[in-house]
C-alpha cells in the first residue's frame, strides 16, 4: 500500500494526461455514470457555490469542473462512446494544460462542501463527483504541488505538517499538568480511542484537556495511541484512495492493537469523512469498531446522564456548521443539542444547518498556498451569514473551520473568537475541579 | 407513399424503435458500469425510502435557495406543464394515442391548450435566451443542449401551422385536405424520439437514476437531502 502511495506521489514529477484519463475513467462507475449523464447545463450550482457568487467567474461553476472528467468518460466508457468515436463525435483527448487549468478549478476553488449537491435539480451529487475527480488529477500528477508535499510528509512522519509524537507527548504533558488529569496513552482495552489533529494538537491543544475531563465525568476508559493519533487524511483531499488507505490503515491498525470499541472521530469535518464514510472501502473491510464523532459522543454522553452540565456561556453565540460533519455527515442536530445545553442566546446563522456555506478552506483548499486570495474572498457568504446573526462569538465543531475562520476574520479585520464546541462542553461540566 | 403515409408508418415506428432501443442501451451501458458495495456502516438502511425522497425532493428548489433561483428555475416548470398539457390535453393528439395504442381519455379545452402552447413557445425562447446570454449558461453548453432545444421547439412550431389547416367534413382523424402540415408535425415529433436517447432530452428517465442514487447515498449517511 506504501509503495502504491508513493507512486502516486512521484507522478507530480512527470504529469501525464493519459493517466489522468485513465483514472477518471475507472471512477465513473454506475452511479457517478447516471449523475453525469443526467446534468443538462442548468447552472443552478453555480447560484449554491461561494467561489461563483463571489468571483462570478462561470469557471468555477461546481458542473464544470467536472468536465475532464466527464470528457475522458464519454470518450472511453459512455453506452454510445464507441459510435460517438467511430463517427469523430468523440470529445478530444485531454491535454496535460488543460489539467492544469483544472487543477484551479478541482482544488483551488472547490471545498468538497456540498452545497451545489443540494441544489442540483437533476439529484448530481457534484461535490462527490469531484472527489472522484481528484482521485483522476492526483494520479495523472496534477494535483497541487502543496498537497502532494503534505502527503508526503504524512506518508513519512504521520502528520502533514510533519508532526511526531514527541511534539504530541508534550502537548499531552501540558494538558495533563493543566488539567490535572492523566492522559491514558497506548490503554489497551480503552472503551475509547481519540485520534486528533495536526491543527488540534498544534493550535487548539487544550482540546485535549477538554477531552481528560470529558472522561472523567463520563466515567469511560480512553486513550490516545502513540503511533496512528494523527486523523487527518491529506490522501482524501488531494485524491489518492492509496495514500488516503495508507493514512487510514495507521488508524485501524492502532484500533485494533488496542482493542478499542470505539475510535472517537475529532473536531474535522474531512477527518471524520474519511474515517467513517471513506474508511471501509478505502480498505476493503468492514471496522472492528465504531466510529464515532466527538459531537455525536457528547450529545450521547449528555442525553445518557454521563454528562452533567451547569451554566451557561451567557454571549450571543452562533455555530458554524462543518460542511463534512453536516451537509455531507448527517450530524446535524448533535451539535445544536450541545450548543443548547451550554449556551444561553444561541441564534441560528440563515440557511443555517444544510445550506450554511463553508468557511471556505474545506477540502484541502486551507492547504493550497496559491488558493488563499480565492479562500479569502470566498469567505464574504460565510461572513454575511455570521454577520445577520449579530453573535458575539462564534462556535464551531472542525479545527480546520476554525483555523481558516480565524484567518479570515483577521483578514477582514473583524473581532470574534472562534470557539471549539467540545471545549465548551467541558468548560460547563458539572463538578469541575481544577486541580489547587 | 405519400409524405402522411410515411411519417405515419414507417417513420413513426423506426423513431419509436430507435427510442426505446436507444434508451435501453443507454441504460444498460450505464448498469454494466457496476457499482461497488459501499462498506461503511450506514446511519439509516432505509434507502429504498431515501431513493424516493430523493427524486421527489429535487422537482422543488429547497426553501434556503429559492430566493436565489433565477428565472430560469421557474420558466423550467412553465414549458415542462405546458408540454404535457399540449401532449395529454390536446383532442387530436388524444386521437392519435388512441390509433396507436386504444387509449383516450378526455381532452381539455382547445382555448386552455392554445393558452398554455403559446406560454410554452414563449417560456421555451425566454430557455434559449438564458442559455444564451448567462455567462454560466453558455459556458456549460453545447451542441448537444442547443439541437435538444431545437426538437422539442420544432414540433410546437409544426404544431402550429397544422392547426389551422382544414378537414374533410366528418372525425377530426380522417386525413386533413393537405395533409403536409400534418407530416412535417409528425416528422419532426418523430425526430424528437429519435433523439431523445442520444442526448440531454434524455433527462427525461436519467434524472430519476440520478436523483435515486444521491438520494439513497445521503439517505444512507442521514445527511439533508
Amino acid at each position: 500500500m506504501m509503495e502504491r502511495a508513493r507512486t502516486v506521489l512521484d507522478s507530480r514529477k512527470a504529469p501525464d494526461a493519459r493517466v489522468a484519463a485513465r483514472e477518471f475513467v475507472a471512477q465513473v462507475g454506475r452511479d457517478a455514470a447516471f449523475q453525469l449523464e443526467a446534468c443538462v447545463h442548468c447552472g443552478q450550482c453555480a447560484d449554491a457555490c461561494h467561489f461563483h457568487l463571489t468571483s462570478g467567474d462561470p469557471r468555477h461553476t461546481p458542473v464544470y469542473k467536472l468536465q475532464p472528467m466527464a470528457k475522458a468518460y464519454e470518450r472511453a466508457s459512455a453506452p454510445f462512446a464507441a459510435l460517438r468515436r467511430a463517427l469523430g463525435l468523440a470529445p478530444a483527448e485531454l491535454t496535460a494544460a488543460e489539467l492544469h487549468e483544472w487543477s484551479g478549478l478541482l482544488y483551488d476553488s472547490c471545498n468538497l462542501c456540498g452545497r451545489c449537491t443540494l441544489v442540483c435539480p437533476m439529484g448530481i451529487d457534484i461535490a462527490g463527483l469531484v472527489r472522484q475527480a481528484r482521485e483522476g488529477m492526483a494520479a495523472g500528477g496534477f494535483a497541487p504541488a502543496d498537497l502532494y508535499k503534505a502527503a508526503e510528509r504524512a506518508l513519512e512522519t504521520g502528520s502533514p505538517i510533519g508532526l511526531r509524537w514527541p511534539a504530541l507527548k508534550r502537548q499531552i504533558e501540558l494538558q495533563e499538568r493543566e488539567t490535572g488529569l492523566r492522559v491514558p496513552v497506548d490503554a489497551e482495552g480503552a472503551e475509547y480511542m481519540v485520534v486528533l489533529t495536526s491543527i488540534e494538537i498544534i493550535g487548539f491543544a487544550e482540546s485535549i484537556g477538554a477531552l481528560a475531563r470529558i472522561f472523567r465525568q463520563a466515567g469511560a476508559t480512553w486513550t490516545i495511541p502513540s503511533a496512528g493519533f494523527e486523523a487527518t487524511n491529506v490522501g482524501v483531499q488531494m485524491g489518492s484512495r492509496d495514500v488516503a488507505a495508507e493514512l487510514l490503515g495507521r488508524i485501524v491498525e492502532a484500533a485494533e492493537r488496542l482493542k478499542v470499541k470505539y475510535v472517537v472521530s475529532p473536531e474535522c469535518g474531512h477527518a471524520y469523512s474519511a474515517l467513517r464514510w471513506e474508511g471501509p472501502n478505502l480498505l476493503g473491510r468492514r471496522y472492528a469498531f465504531e466510529v464515532v464523532q466527538i459531537a455525536e459522543l457528547l450529545d450521547r454522553l449528555v442525553s445518557e446522564g454521563r454528562l452533567r452540565l451547569r451554566g451557561k456561556d451567557a454571549r450571543r453565540l452562533t455555530f458554524h456548521d462543518p460542511c463534512q460533519l453536516v451537509r455531507r455527515g448527517g450530524i446535524t442536530e448533535a451539535p445544536r443539542r450541545l450548543m443548547d445545553g451550554v449556551a444561553a442566546n444561541c441564534v441560528e446563522m440563515p440557511g443555517s444547518g444544510a445550506a450554511s456555506f463553508c468557511c471556505g478552506g474545506g477540502g484541502g483548499v486551507s492547504a493550497i498556498h496559491r488558493a488563499e486570495a480565492l479562500r479569502f474572498a470566498a469567505f464574504a457568504c460565510k461572513k454575511a451569514q455570521i454577520e445577520a446573526t449579530g453573535a458575539e462569538a462564534l462556535v464551531t465543531a472542525c479545527a480546520n473551520c476554525r483555523n481558516v475562520l480565524e484567518e479570515a476574520i483577521e483578514h477582514e479585520g473583524m473581532t470574534l473568537p472562534v470557539l471549539g464546541l467540545t471545549e465548551l462542553v467541558a468548560q460547563y461540566l458539572e463538578d469541575e475541579t481544577r486541580p489547587g | 407513399m405519400g409524405l402522411l403515409e410515411f411519417a405515419r408508418g414507417p417513420a413513426l415506428w423506426s423513431s419509436v424503435a430507435v427510442l426505446i432501443a436507444g434508451s435501453l442501451w443507454r441504460v444498460a451501458g450505464i448498469l454494466r458500469l457496476g457499482a461497488a458495495p459501499d462498506l461503511s456502516e450506514p446511519r439509516d438502511t432505509r434507502l429504498l425510502a431515501g431513493a424516493m425522497r430523493g427524486i421527489l425532493a429535487r422537482m422543488v428548489p429547497r426553501t434556503e435557495f429559492r430566493r436565489r433561483a433565477k428565472l430560469g428555475v421557474w420558466n423550467g416548470y412553465v414549458y415542462h406543464v405546458g408540454l404535457a398539457v399540449i401532449v395529454f390535453g390536446y383532442l387530436p393528439h388524444i386521437h392519435f394515442a388512441e390509433r396507436l395504442a386504444g387509449l383516450a381519455w378526455p381532452p381539455l379545452p382547445e382555448p386552455v391548450v392554445y393558452l398554455f402552447a403559446g406560454l410554452t413557445i414563449v417560456s421555451l425562447l425566454v430557455a434559449l435566451m438564458e442559455r444564451l446570454t448567462d455567462p454560466v449558461r453558455r459556458l456549460l453548453s453545447g451542441f448537444d443542449d442547443y439541437f435538444s432545444w431545437f426538437v422539442v421547439m420544432l414540433p410546437l412550431a409544426t404544431g402550429m401551422i397544422a392547426i389551422h389547416q382544414s378537414y374533410a367534413p366528418g372525425a377530426v382523424p380522417a386525413p386533413p385536405l393537405d395533409p403536409l402540415p400534418l407530416a412535417v408535425h409528425l416528422l419532426s415529433v418523430e425526430l424528437l424520439l429519435a433523439w431523445l436517447p442520444f442526448g440531454k432530452l434524455a433527462h427525461a428517465f436519467l434524472a430519476f437514476a440520478s436523483r435515486g442514487v444521491t438520494g439513497a447515498a445521503l439517505a444512507r449517511k442521514g445527511a439533508p437531502l
